[in-house]
């Protein structure tokens, strides 16, 4: 296999294992906040006792998100020196930034948080505890800046070098096989380099799809507490923050999905059409619920609703979406191709798409399960309301406590998903338009290396996350404790009565 | 008097955020060394408990500072890491265990568990150490660039003696730090076993890094001549050497915290050292000189430099004030109780 393959294989390896944890810290750390100020606000012990179990949790997840993620920031030398050398005035501000403005944040401040119960009052340590949560939504904020930018760059230009001259090159200039190595892209305005047009829609549904995995780990391991008769209070208390926690961020996912769609369209059409599989401009373009493409003959198979993905990208059911025949255009590819014929530029055309297949399964199932998802989060809060999610006799409810039990995968798949659907739609390019994936591999770099350090990491991530899922069920099985080491017993308070405003009991 | 140039300021930044890291993970670093050399079960959950607030936090300081060199001087960190794969590769694999096996060792009880994440958590950091200290051999002794600033050597040329005399060097460097920190954070038995070990350990150190200068006074002509332009260097190389001694008689005399602020400055003084004599280098290409990255021939835009320059001014006060407000909380001898590990 090529450098190339092997690289992305590489990339996609640690990138897809180091996003299993970061959600999740996000995510508990928002409900930290919750349940950490709720104790702060109530004095209630039960809260405390949410806190304190969930934190031991939060630290578990933690260690091995900071384990893997250093990698990651390894790796855009390692194996992608050519595209750091290409975007390191701009890509290289948001890392630095991300150190200096989350990862210390967290980091310092996780410490109190962990170790800090009986070091520090109440109070500074729920402020500990904001830190922490703060440090990791900044974490999220810069990366997906500095991903967004390369997906719709913004407030560049390039440059061409040679020697100690640097000559700007105009607007729009499409980078030329021979230019690597000699030109690059450098800031023209740093805030416009931030708010590139996708940075604010991705933050948005990336950090809400955190939040949700986050609420299902809640959820799962609570439901399981439930179906068990273990730590009764415990998990109710648990179970309502986070259902109602979830029901409110997937209400706001769906918003933020329409919204992050109608980005794509609007600055990434190819990507797209590619998620839908479109392949021809036609009006009342309709959206295939679930299906497959067949690439050759460029057709998609399965349920349509016409005129359905003119209205969710248009908000008009016959604007047509365009195709992929169509994208890119001619005058962009004549840039690439210069004095190639019309026909034959439509035969380089679809080196220019993704992999269409791989970026609409992606895409489906990124929506079917998060679909489900946002309906068991309505579903659990209905149920709340009505008092009946806790009649654990009956076999209806112990039928969809199950379902909560195994509701932890479903944010897990579809955070996957959706950055499949973002990173492999984005291809060719690693930077969109401007530089392509195959121009940004280290020179340096054979491939028996990658390829050695691909087994590596495999194994290594076998033995880290069998390890992880060992010692989550640890303390799942030991449950929470009290400061004493003992089992919580009833609190004294009915957990039922602190949410006597929305709780019918 | 003239101002430095953003360039200059960055290459001073860019050298202390390495040296913080290397002043705070490498007593991490240097704990997890001395860890198996610690028998009893309780004793080694007291060495983890003295670093686990913090290592987290320390080792962000060598995120920030890979950062930093990406944003200032993207040309420098594609050639390095690029060019180090194999031994970046395997240091990741180190700082991947090293950090695990903290948070994994003590959740279980049995002797195998524990015993096996204890050989992770040493041997990550001991590999760790020699690593880095590998990897700054080879950029103080100049690595062969082509004239696109690519390394053109490979892995076996990067284990040359005099990079892994640095290796073993920057090994007994941390080891001694670490040593110095334990005695800070320890009492009774426990501390008076880790200070039989520091005379020791100053010994070995002192012993090696005078051979490291002997060494890269026949290896690295370059450096000399540079230095030679730059006499004060001698003088702060002097300052070096009396630090490092001054660790022994502070600890003799019982003075456990100033010896561990010498044991810091000795680092400081170090990459100072080396500082002035690679300035304005940032990868010295070795044979051909001319392809050597600088300051200035792989360097982002004075733009970039200037709004990186605003990040850290706002930012570095903050996460200095932050971090030593969290030290100081958990000041003191370090003693096992319900949270921890």
């Amino acid at each position: 296999m090529t450098v190339e393959i092997l690289s992305r294989i590489q990339f996609t390896l640690t990138a897809a294992f180091h996003y299993i944890y970061p959600p999740m810290s996000i995510g508990l750390g928002a409900l930290l906040v919750i349940m950490e100020g709720s104790y702060i606000k109530t004095k209630n012990p039960l809260y405390h006792q949410l806190a304190h179990f969930w934190t031991k949790v939060f630290g578990l997840v933690f260690a091995i998100g900071v384990a893997t993620g250093i990698v990651m920031e390894f790796e855009f030398g390692t194996n992608w020196a050519s595209y750091s050398r290409f975007v390191g005035d701009i890509f290289g501000s948001a890392l630095a930034a991300e150190g200096i403005f989350a990862f210390f944040l967290e980091s310092g401040f996780l410490a109190l948080l962990l170790f800090g119960w009986d070091k520090v009052g109440p109070k500074l340590h729920f402020f500990s505890t904001c830190m922490v949560a703060f440090g990791a939504h900044f974490s999220a904020l810069w990366i997906v800046v500095a991903n967004s930018w390369m997906q719709t760059p913004a407030g560049y230009h390039l440059e061409r070098i040679s020697g100690q001259t640097h000559t700007p090159l105009p607007e729009g200039y499409v980078v030329q096989a021979q230019d690597l190595g000699h030109v690059r892209a450098v800031v023209d305005n740093f805030w416009d380099m931030v708010l590139n047009p996708s940075s604010i829609d991705r933050l948005t549904h990336v950090v809400l799809g955190a939040w949700l995995t986050g609420a299902f780990v809640v959820i799962s391991i609570s439901a399981w507490y439930l179906l068990k008769g273990k730590h009764q209070d415990f998990a109710k208390a648990s179970l309502k923050i986070a259902l109602t926690f979830a029901a409110v961020t997937s209400l706001l996912q769906m918003i933020s999905a329409d919204i992050t769609a109608r980005g794509v369209v609007r600055d990434q059409p190819i990507k797209l059409a590619a998620m839908e599989g479109v392949y021809e401009t036609r009006d009342y373009t309709p959206m295939t619920l679930l299906g497959f493409v067949d690439a050759k003959k460029q057709e998609v198979h399965g349920p349509q609703i016409p005129g359905l993905l003119s209205f969710l990208c248009f908000h008009d059911c016959k604007q047509p979406v365009q195709g992929l025949l169509s994208m890119p255009s001619d005058e962009f590819l004549s840039l690439r191709y210069p004095g190639l014929s019309k026909e034959n530029l439509a035969k380089e055309r679809p080196k220019y798409w993704p992999m269409v297949g791989c970026v609409f399964q992606f895409y489906h199932i990124m929506i079917i399960v998060g679909t489900v998802l946002f309906g068991l989060a309505i579903l659990g809060v209905i149920l709340l309301w009505k008092g009946l999610l806790f009649k654990t006799d009956l076999p209806i409810i112990r039928g969809l406590l199950w379902v909560y039990v195994f509701s932890v995968l479903g944010p897990q798949i579809c955070n996957q998903a959706g950055w499949f659907t973002a990173e492999l739609g984005r291809q060719p390019w690693i930077v969109y338009n401007l530089l392509r994936t195959s121009e940004g591999l280290s020179r340096a770099v054979e491939a028996n290396q990658v390829a050695f350090s691909i087994i590596l990491f495999t194994l290594i991530y076998i033995l880290l996350f069998i390890t992880f899922i060992y010692l989550l069920n640890n303390k799942i099985q030991h449950g929470p404790v009290d400061d004493e080491g003992h089992h919580i017993k009833a609190p004294g308070v009915d957990p039922v009565d602190l949410f006597s405003k929305q709780g019918r009991a | 008097m003239h101002l430095p140039d953003l360039n200059t300021v960055w290459f001073l930044l860019v050298g202390i955020l390495f040296t913080g890291y290397a002043i705070l993970d490498g007593f991490d670093f240097g704990v997890g060394i001395l860890h198996l050399f610690i028998k009893k079960d309780e004793d080694r959950r007291i060495l983890l408990n003295s670093i686990g607030p913090v290592w987290d936090g320390n080792e962000v300081w060598l995120v920030t500072g890979g950062g930093a060199l990406f944003a200032a001087f993207p040309g420098a960190y594609a050639t390095v890491f690029s060019g180090f794969y194999n031994a970046f590769m395997l240091l990741l694999v180190a700082l991947i265990f090293r950090a695990v096996s903290i948070e994994f060792r003590s959740k279980e009880q049995g002797h195998a568990w524990r015993q096996g994440w204890d050989i992770a958590f040493s041997i990550g950091s001991f590999l760790a150490a020699l690593l880095i200290g590998v990897a700054m051999g080879n950029i103080t002794r100049g690595i062969s660039l082509n004239s696109e600033g690519d390394y053109i050597g490979n892995f076996i040329h990067l284990l040359n003696p005099y990079s892994l005399l640095l290796g073993v060097t920057v090994v007994a460097l941390f080891a001694m730090h670490g040593a110095i920190f334990l005695v800070l954070k320890t009492e009774g038995e426990l501390q008076s076993t880790i200070k039989g070990w520091v005379p020791g350990l100053i010994g070995l150190f002192l012993v090696l890094f005078a051979a490291f200068n002997i060494a890269t006074f026949f290896e690295c002509p370059n450096l000399v001549t540079v230095m030679l332009t730059r006499p004060y260097g001698f003088a702060i190389l002097g300052l070096d050497v009396l630090a490092a001694l001054s660790i022994a008689l502070l600890t003799t005399r019982g003075y456990e915290f100033g010896s561990f602020l010498m044991s810091s400055l000795t680092m400081v003084l170090l990459m100072a050292v080396l500082g002035i004599s690679y300035f304005p280098n940032l990868v010295m290409s070795n044979p051909d000189p001319s392809n050597s990255l600088t300051i200035y021939n792989c360097v982002s835009t004075t733009k970039t430099l200037g709004n990186m320059l605003v990040i850290a001014i706002i930012g570095v006060p903050i996460v200095l004030a932050y971090t030593a407000s969290i030290y100081w909380i958990f000041r003191g001898k370090t003693k096992l109780g319900h949270v921890g590990y």
